[in-house]
Order: structure tokens, then C-alpha cells, then sequence
């Protein structure tokens, strides 16, 4: 039973590919005109990669020496599930509005999952750059799906330029540590790091330096950010909330991993840029997002921010800040897919409803909705008794118990800064009537049923976090 | 098991809350949701009777203790409790919900069901900052309750609504964040003594033994927060216009329980924990708060604005409670205590007051009123009351507190005393100034020469405000029994600090059998490591 076991790491991945080629067959046979359930398809795919995960839990099941399905790879694939399942229910009236080809939909984002999840729970560099090109594929592809509108073609065009230029850092920086080490797999580099690492060369500092920027393009920190408020604005709202979540939390895993355990021993070298970047980032995102009148940019910009909060953990480096990263990533997830489902069913066809002035009487209009914005917009502020609050303080105890006090401090009140421009939104939904409202759909109901399941969980782990801040905590133990 | 009150207490309007989402959102159900959402905040008032009632207060102990692991890895639990100190402003919480639910039964028309949620969560949220004794709890009903003061304030409020809005919560925030971090600090510092266990329990992190750099850099960031809130001069600027924009009910309870949060925050946590840190600032803080004394009652006296002017005076009047706090003495504190209690009543009603005019003028300017005693005599006998309970007229409450805080003042350093003093003369000229231009005189605005006296709603409203200012000036022992021992227990806990530091343990009530509902106590013993 070896060689079968050998395949068990692989299977949620598995099971999203598997679930992506059926959904490009079933489109490739589908009549036109005929309408197939191919979301609900790969929504099985998905739920069998999380069962999987489940099962795989507490395993350390290991395939081919390359992937590792350690908890801490998990946690995050069963936060790329909860994304890939929520995308899918808030995508389907943008499809049907946007007449996009559905099954191409569907297949780009599963594979873009799959990647995800590799880029999670690989431990070589070049399988985490080859899963990086995966993911990356697809959501270009993602972002310009909406072929005949100008700014999505830009959009798309503007991501794949930067993307393929950070990609070329990556790899760069892969070829200087397979140089240094003659190897590519992460606890060979790791143990040949620490032998040397009393007096690290330069050509270390080098490759530590590239695939950084290569990392940072991904979880777009400042200053390699300059691609994410454009992209996030072209493309259609539904792929925006996959993306802003999925790609950080498979990039962070990776981050992580890479950085937390193979090049752990030269950390007193990179401390220091990491704490300028994460301080940049969250300065940068919150300051001129106070200044953007889209939501969408807004909504980027406070993306920004928050990856500069993964930074902290990050640094942090201690258990608290592993921790931390998963938490904060589920919680980010679920937010901010819901703040961008709302988003998303409230664009119209002539009219995308995504200027802050759009959202005037809003709740008079549609209080739900309005409430549930509410409810996600300060999560993502981090007031209490909501899922964000806890996963800024958790991050925040990282850093002062890593002694970094000052990052903390900046953090704390950037995330001031930021409560100000989700207040704008909550202002115009509330206080303001405007004499001509926006005509707003209805709300289709899966995506409703994905929001108010999404508004539930941001209250469930602000009340009770216990379990699943447990459970981050138990799955970091397993490797570094 | 004894029956949770005070979880029933902070559960009970959210409670109500959730009841009211069920109800239909539409015109004719209005009268439904006032009703149900008055009748939740009158329970919620009894409850905090019946736990006055069944007080211990010769006790300076914890009473009603109730400890749940919420999250356990991190030493964080659901632990509250009352002292003599607590308990009393958890029955002020009680006491003016209702009254300013009612009172917003003739102004607020528009989304009545929504303004009564935000209401309830709100009171939800102050009983929890009360009772708290875990500061990760207490952040939490810290920082939830804005929410709910913010939509108050923007939705129901005045012309710059959103504008006082904003900057209330921004302000408050601002404070805030950096205790928190504080707060994280002291967790980890607890953690590093007990080998990596963190707490955020108040008791124990009595115990820590700081270091003085650290004492002083963790009371500022405390400091700041409460200092915000209080508002301490010159931290006040957010106070003016949130007061003046928040609708009536937004104001009562703003001036009535919110501020006390900052007071009670330097009584509960700055000062007890920090001791070391709390003599250093108390002169700063005194000085800050003798100047907001004079500054507020100066600035109040040019106001042609009612509500403003009443917003002045309250800055004016915190400053006395932060004087009486900076002094640390039994009596300065007491008295301290005892002024938030007055201040509570007394500034709840003028703004009461303000509103019942300006929901029957639309204006809130004192020029625009004059000789309202011919026309509504009923309504100026209750403002003159009201009135001289905030000057601090003896036989009324506000004098009692204000007297305790001098006296307090002038045993630690008289000068701040003398200073503070003139604050008191200050309050008579502008609000006797005030009363006398709107009621006495010749009616020399027609359209005041009809308005309606006293309805009976209004008479509930401010009656049981009348009534208080009066019990609370010729009955204070009432008030102050169950403060002192409190009091008593926090000085004797800051004087014996440092730097070997107070023992607070914890243990069943044993030794007074007297009053077996009171079971579930924490004793705060003194015994010298």
C-alpha cells in the first residue's frame, strides 16, 4: 500500500483538478444555450478536497518528497475550500449578467485553486514556483474575463506584465539557492543555511533577496503593490474577492513555510527589510485608501493593508505569529469575500455600483444587504465582537511578544486610519439619501445564502474563536 | 448554581434586540417596538435593582463573580463581577435607558425599530464595560459600543451628524487602540512570570510587579484612552459636537454613562495598576483637570446654544471627577465616584430638558426663548431643579459630590483645590444666566407664548430624574455606604503597591455568613509578600 499512500498528500488537489476538467468538458459538450449545473460541480470538487483535508488531518502524509500535507498546509487548503465554495455562490449572477462562458469560469478558478493548494503544501521551491505560475495563470486570465470591457483588458494586461516580472524574481531566486545549496527542497536549504549562517554570503543575502520580492509581488506588500489596486477594480467583483483572498492565503502559506523554515537561520538578515516592508504596507494601504472613491479600490488598498498585518505575524516568526497568520487569513478570507459578494450583487449591468457615492440610502433601499456590508466593513476595521478584531489582536500579541512593539504601534493606528474610510461607506449607506437611488437587483439566492453564511462565521470567530484559534495554534506545531 | 444577574443583565437587551428584528419594520408596528424595547430596559432596571438589593455593602469584595474559560490558551475569560463602585453605575446604566427610550418617543420617527436596537445594544455594551473584570472582556465592550453610538448619533442626530459622528469614533478610537496594546503588554509581562501562561485577569495582573518605565508607558497609554473619553481637557474637542448633533436620547446617554467609562477607567484600571505611574501623573492629570474646570465653564458661559452649553459644563464637571480621582484619598475619590452618579442625573436631565424645548421649538438657541415661566411653568420647575442640582446647590446631589472632591482636593494640595473652587461659582453664573434668559422675562418670541406645558410622557421622563436629584442630596449615605469600602480597598491596594505588591486572592466568602445570596465573592485581601 506504499505506493498508493504515496499519492495521499495530492488528493484535495486531486480533487479540484479533477472537478476543473470536468467543468471544461462539460462545457465543451454542452448545447448551446443549455444551462449546466457546473458550479454546483465544482463545488463537489471542493467539498471533496475538504473532506480529504479532514482526513488527512494530523497525518503528515507526504508525496513524492515534494508535497507535504502537514496541518499547517491544510488549515490553508481548507481555507482555499471555504474561498473556492463562497466564490462559486457569489459568482453565478455575474455570469449570467456578464453573459461570461460559464464552464471556462469555473475551470480557470478551480485550477487556480489546485495551484493554491499546492503552492500551500509543497516544500520544494520549484513546485511552489511551478504551482505559483498555475495560480497565476488563471487568475490573469480571471481578471480579464470580461473580454469587451477596456478596463478589465488593462487590467488583465497590467497583472501579467508585473506578475511575469515577479515571477522572474522568483526564479531568480530559486536558480541562487539551488546554486548555493544544490538543492531546491526546503529542509535541505534550511539545514546548509544554518551551517553557514554565521557568516551568510552575499550571494545568500541575494537569493534570500529575490524570491522576497518575488513573495511580495504575490501578497502584494509595498512597494511591489502597484499592480493590485488596478487589477482588483477591473476585474468583475466575484473574481476580485476570489482573488484578494485565495492568492494571499496560498502565497502567505508558501511565505511562510519558505521563509520560516528554510531560511529561518539568516533571519537576522532579513528582519529588518521585512519590518520596513510590513510597516510600508500598512501605512501606504491605509493612508491612500482613505483617499479612493471606488469601493473597489478602497476595498484594494484596505487589502493591502491587511497583508502588511500577515507581515507582522510573519516577522513575528514566534508560534504566536504562525498562528496568527492562519487566523487572520481565514478570517480575511470570509470577510472579505463577503464585502465584495455585496459588491457583486449590487452591480448592474448598465451600472457597476461601485463609487462610495453609489451606496447612498442603501439601507433604505435594502437593508439586508446594507447591514451585512456593515457587518464585513468592520470586521475588516476590527471592531469587537467581530472575526476581525480577534485576528488583528491575535496578530498583535505575536508582535509584542516578539518585541515588536513599534510595528505594533503602527499597526494599531493604521488600523485607525482605515476604520475611516470603511465608516465613508457606512456613512453613505446610512446617513445620506441621495435623490436618485441606484436601481439594485434583487438578490439571487445562493449568493444571499453565501453572505449570510459568511456574516454568521465573521460573528462566530469573534465570539467564540476558541476552537479554531486551537486549531491554527495545533496545526503550526507539526512543522517548523 | 446561583442565577447569573449580571450575565442576565448584559444578555437581557440583546435579548431584546434580536426580538425586535423579528418585528415587521413598518409604521403601524411603531408603538409595538417602543413598547417592547421600553419594557426590556425597565427589566433590565429592576434586575439592577434587585442586585443592588441583594448587595453586600459592607463588603469591599467582588460580588456576583461569574468565571467562564472563553479563551483558555490565552488566559482569556468571561469574569465579572461587581464592587461598590460598579455596582452603582450599572444601576445609572439601568436607570436612564428607559428614560431616554422614552424620551425619544415624540422625536424620533424615522426607523423607530433600528434607533431602539442600537439603543438596547448600546446599553448591552455600557453594562458589560462596567462589570468586567478581564481586560480583554472589557476592551471588547469598550470598542462595541461605539458602533451603536456612532449610527445614534449619525442617523437620528442634528444638521453635522455625520461629521460628530465620525470624529467620536475616530477620537475614541484613536484612544483606544493604544490600550489595547497596553493591555497585550501586560498580558505578555504576566505570561513572562508565570511561565508562558498568559492572563488577561484583572486580579492577577494587579499583582504584577512593573517596572517603573514600563508602569509609565503603560498608565499613558491607559491615560490617553480614558482621558479621550472622559473628555480631559484638552482631549474635548469631539465632545461638543457629538452632544450637541446626538439626538436627545444619544445625549442623555452620552453625558449620562458613557463619559463615567473614561472616570471609571482611571478609578478601575490606570490608577491600580499602575500606582507607581498613577503618583507620577496625578499632579499632570489634576492640573489637566483643573483646567478643563475653568476652561469648560468659561467656554460654556458664551454659548448661545443650550445644548452646547450644557456640553461645556460637562467637561467642566468630569474635570471635578478627575480631580477628585488625582487626589487619592478616601474622600476625593469617593466623592469622585459619587459625582459620576450626579453628573449622570443631573446632565441627563438638562439634556432631557433641552430636548423637550426643542422638540416643541425646533431650536435650541437660549435668544430665541425668554419668560417660558408664564407659558410652561410646570417644565421651569423641573429645569430649576434640575438646574440647581448641576450647580451643586446643597440638599441636592450635586453638591454632596462636589463638596467630598473638594475636601478631597484640599487635604492633598490646596491649590488645585482653590483653583478648582472657582469652577463651582463659575457653574452657578452660566447656568443660572442661562435659565434665567430663557424663562424669566417677557415672552419676546410669540411663537413661545403657546407651547404645551408638560405632557404626562414627559412626566415620566423627567420625574424620576427630579426625584433622584433630590434623594441623592438628602439621603446620600444611600450612595456612599456601598462606594467606600470600594474606595477603601483600591487606595489601600495602590498605597501597599509598591513595590511589593498587594496579594489578591481569591476565595469563597466565608467570613460573612450574613448574606448567603451574595455566594459567589472575590475577596481582595492585603497581606505583604
Amino acid at each position: 500500500m506504499m505506493s498508493l499512500g504515496a499519492w495521499n498528500a495530492i488528493v484535495p488537489m486531486a480533487c479540484v483538478t479533477a472537478a476543473a476538467i470536468a467543468a471544461m468538458v462539460a462545457e465543451a459538450f454542452r448545447a448551446p444555450g443549455e444551462r449546466m449545473p457546473i458550479g454546483p460541480l465544482g463545488a463537489i470538487g471542493l467539498v471533496g478536497a475538504g473532506i480529504s483535508s479532514a482526513l488527512l488531518w494530523n497525518h503528515n502524509a507526504s508525496s513524492f518528497g515534494v508535497v507535504l500535507a502537514d496541518n499547517f498546509g491544510l488549515f490553508i487548503t481548507i481555507i482555499l475550500v471555504i474561498v473556492g465554495l463562497l466564490s462559486i455562490a457569489i459568482s453565478e449572477p455575474t455570469i449570467d449578467r456578464e453573459r461570461l462562458p460559464r464552464g471556462e469560469y469555473y475551470a480557470l478558478m478551480l485550477f487556480a485553486i489546485a495551484g493554491m493548494m499546492l503552492m500551500a503544501t509543497a516544500t520544494d521551491l520549484l513546485v511552489i514556483f511551478l504551482a505559483l505560475e498555475v495560480l497565476s495563470l488563471a487568475v490573469y486570465v480571471l481578471t480579464g474575463i470580461r473580454r469587451d470591457s477596456p478596463t478589465a483588458t488593462e487590467a488583465a494586461l497590467k497583472y501579467f506584465l508585473l506578475g511575469a516580472f515577479s515571477s522572474a524574481f522568483f526564479l531568480y531566486g530559486i536558480a541562487f539557492t539551488y546554486g548555493l545549496t544544490g538543492s531546491t527542497r526546503l529542509d535541505r536549504v534550511g539545514s546548509l543555511f544554518e551551517a553557514q549562517a554565521t557568516s551568510p554570503t552575499p550571494m545568500q543575502l541575494l537569493a534570500v533577496g529575490l524570491l522576497l520580492v518575488g513573495f511580495a509581488f504575490k501578497v502584494s506588500a509595498v512597494p511591489f503593490h502597484m499592480w493590485t489596486p488596478d487589477a482588483y477594480e477591473g476585474a468583475p467583483p466575484a473574481v476580485t474577492g476570489f482573488m484578494s483572498t485565495g492568492v494571499k492565503a496560498a502565497a502567505f502559506g508558501a511565505f511562510v513555510r519558505v521563509f520560516l523554515a528554510a531560511f529561518y537561520p539568516l533571519r537576522s538578515n532579513w528582519s529588518l527589510i521585512v519590518w520596513v516592508i510590513a510597516a510600508a504596507t500598512m501605512i501606504v494601504g491605509t493612508v491612500v485608501g482613505v483617499s479612493q472613491s471606488s469601493v473597489k479600490r478602497m476595498l484594494a488598498y484596505s487589502s493591502i493593508a491587511h497583508g502588511g498585518y500577515l507581515l507582522v505575524a510573519l516577522l513575528s516568526g514566534n508560534d504566536l505569529g504562525k498562528g496568527a497568520v492562519l487566523f487572520y487569513l481565514l478570517t480575511y478570507a470570509v470577510t472579505n469575500i463577503g464585502a465584495f459578494g455585496v459588491i457583486s450583487v449590487l452591480d448592474n449591468f448598465d451600472r457597476p455600483n461601485d463609487q462610495v457615492r453609489d451606496y447612498a440610502g442603501l439601507w433604505y433601499e435594502h437593508p439586508a444587504l446594507a447591514t451585512l456590508m456593515t457587518i464585513f466593513l468592520l470586521s475588516l476595521g476590527g471592531f469587537p465582537p467581530l472575526a476581525g478584531f480577534v485576528a488583528k489582536w491575535y496578530v498583535f500579541s505575536a508582535a509584542v511578544k516578539a518585541g515588536y512593539t513599534g510595528l505594533a504601534i503602527i499597526g494599531m493606528l493604521t488600523s485607525v486610519v482605515s476604520v475611516f474610510f470603511y465608516l465613508r461607506v457606512i456613512v453613505m449607506m446610512y446617513m445620506t439619501t441621495t435623490e436618485t437611488p441606484a436601481r439594485f437587483p434583487a438578490i439571487p439566492r445562493m449568493a444571499g445564502l453565501a453572505l449570510v453564511v459568511s456574516a454568521i462565521v465573521v460573528f462566530y470567530l469573534g465570539i467564540l474563536p476558541t476552537r479554531v484559534l486551537d486549531w491554527a495554534a495545533a496545526s503550526i506545531s507539526t512543522i517548523f | 448554581m446561583p442565577f447569573p444577574i449580571l450575565t442576565s443583565i448584559v444578555a437581557l437587551p440583546v435579548v431584546g434586540a434580536a426580538a425586535l428584528l423579528l418585528v415587521r419594520d413598518e409604521e403601524a408596528n411603531e408603538r409595538l417596538v417602543r413598547n417592547i424595547a421600553l419594557i426590556v430596559s425597565i427589566l433590565v432596571f429592576a434586575e439592577t435593582l434587585l442586585l443592588w438589593s441583594r448587595f453586600n455593602a459592607a463588603s469591599p469584595d467582588f460580588q456576583f463573580v461569574e468565571r467562564h474559560a472563553w479563551i483558555p490558551s490565552f488566559g482569556i475569560s468571561y469574569f465579572v463581577g461587581v464592587d461598590g463602585i460598579s455596582l452603582l453605575l450599572v444601576v445609572l446604566t439601568g436607570f436612564l435607558t428607559p428614560i431616554a427610550l422614552l424620551s425619544s418617543w415624540d422625536s424620533v420617527h424615522k426607523r423607530t425599530k433600528a434607533f431602539s436596537i442600537f439603543v438596547l445594544l448600546l446599553e448591552s455594551a455600557m453594562m458589560g464595560v462596567f462589570i468586567s473584570l478581564d481586560l480583554f472582556l472589557f476592551y471588547v465592550f469598550w470598542d462595541a459600543m461605539l458602533v451603536p453610538m456612532y449610527f445614534l448619533i449619525g442617523i437620528w442626530g442634528y444638521d453635522r451628524r455625520i461629521y460628530a459622528a465620525v470624529k467620536f469614533i475616530l477620537y475614541t478610537m484613536a484612544g483606544s487602540v493604544l490600550m489595547l496594546l497596553a493591555i497585550l503588554g501586560l498580558a505578555y509581562l504576566h505570561s513572562l512570570g508565570a511561565g508562558g501562561a498568559y492572563s488577561f485577569d484583572l486580579l492577577q495582573l494587579y499583582q504584577l510587579d512593573i517596572s517603573r518605565p514600563l508602569q509609565f508607558w503603560f498608565f499613558l497609554a491607559f491615560a490617553l484612552a480614558f482621558a479621550i473619553k472622559v473628555p480631559l481637557f484638552p482631549f474635548h474637542t469631539w465632545l461638543p459636537d457629538a452632544h450637541v448633533e446626538a439626538p436627545t436620547a444619544g445625549s442623555v446617554i452620552l453625558a449620562g454613562v458613557l463619559l463615567k467609562m473614561g472616570t471609571y477607567g482611571f478609578v478601575r484600571f490606570a490608577f491600580p495598576l499602575f500606582p507607581q505611574a498613577a503618583s507620577l501623573f496625578a499632579a499632570p492629570l489634576a492640573f489637566l483637570a483643573v483646567v478643563g474646570i475653568i476652561y469648560g465653564a468659561l467656554v460654556a458661559m458664551v454659548q448661545p446654544d443650550m445644548k452646547k452649553l450644557v456640553a461645556y459644563s460637562s467637561v467642566s464637571h468630569l474635570g471635578f471627577v478627575v480631580l477628585g480621582i488625582a487626589a487619592m484619598n478616601t474622600q476625593g475619590v469617593q466623592g469622585a465616584v459619587y459625582q459620576m452618579l450626579n453628573h449622570g442625573v443631573s446632565t441627563g436631565g438638562l439634556f432631557l430638558i433641552v430636548g423637550m424645548l426643542s422638540d416643541r421649538r425646533h431650536t435650541r438657541l437660549i435668544t430665541e426663548y425668554g419668560g417660558l415661566k408664564k407659558v410652561t411653568p410646570r417644565l421651569v420647575a423641573v429645569f430649576l431643579i434640575v438646574t440647581l442640582s448641576s450647580i451643586g446647590l446643597p440638599g441636592l446631589n450635586g453638591f454632596v459630590g462636589e463638596f467630598l472632591i473638594l475636601l478631597g482636593a484640599f487635604r492633598w494640595n490646596p491649590r488645585f483645590a482653590a483653583f478648582a473652587a472657582t469652577g463651582v461659582i463659575l457653574s452657578a453664573t452660566y447656568m443660572l444666566w442661562m435659565f434665567q434668559r430663557v424663562n424669566y422675562g417677557k415672552v419676546t418670541n410669540e411663537k413661545n407664548a403657546t407651547l404645551p406645558d408638560l405632557e404626562p410622557r414627559e412626566w415620566f421622563v423627567i420625574a424620576p430624574i427630579v426625584a433622584m436629584t433630590i434623594v441623592m442630596g438628602v439621603v446620600p449615605n444611600l450612595f456612599l455606604r456601598p462606594i467606600e469600602p470600594a474606595v477603601n480597598r483600591m487606595l489601600s491596594q495602590m498605597q501597599e503597591g509598591s513595590p511589593g505588591r498587594v496579594q489578591v486572592s481569591i476565595a469563597p466568602d466565608a467570613r460573612d455568613g450574613r448574606r448567603p445570596a451574595a455566594t459567589n465573592v472575590i475577596a481582595v485581601t492585603r497581606s505583604r509578600r
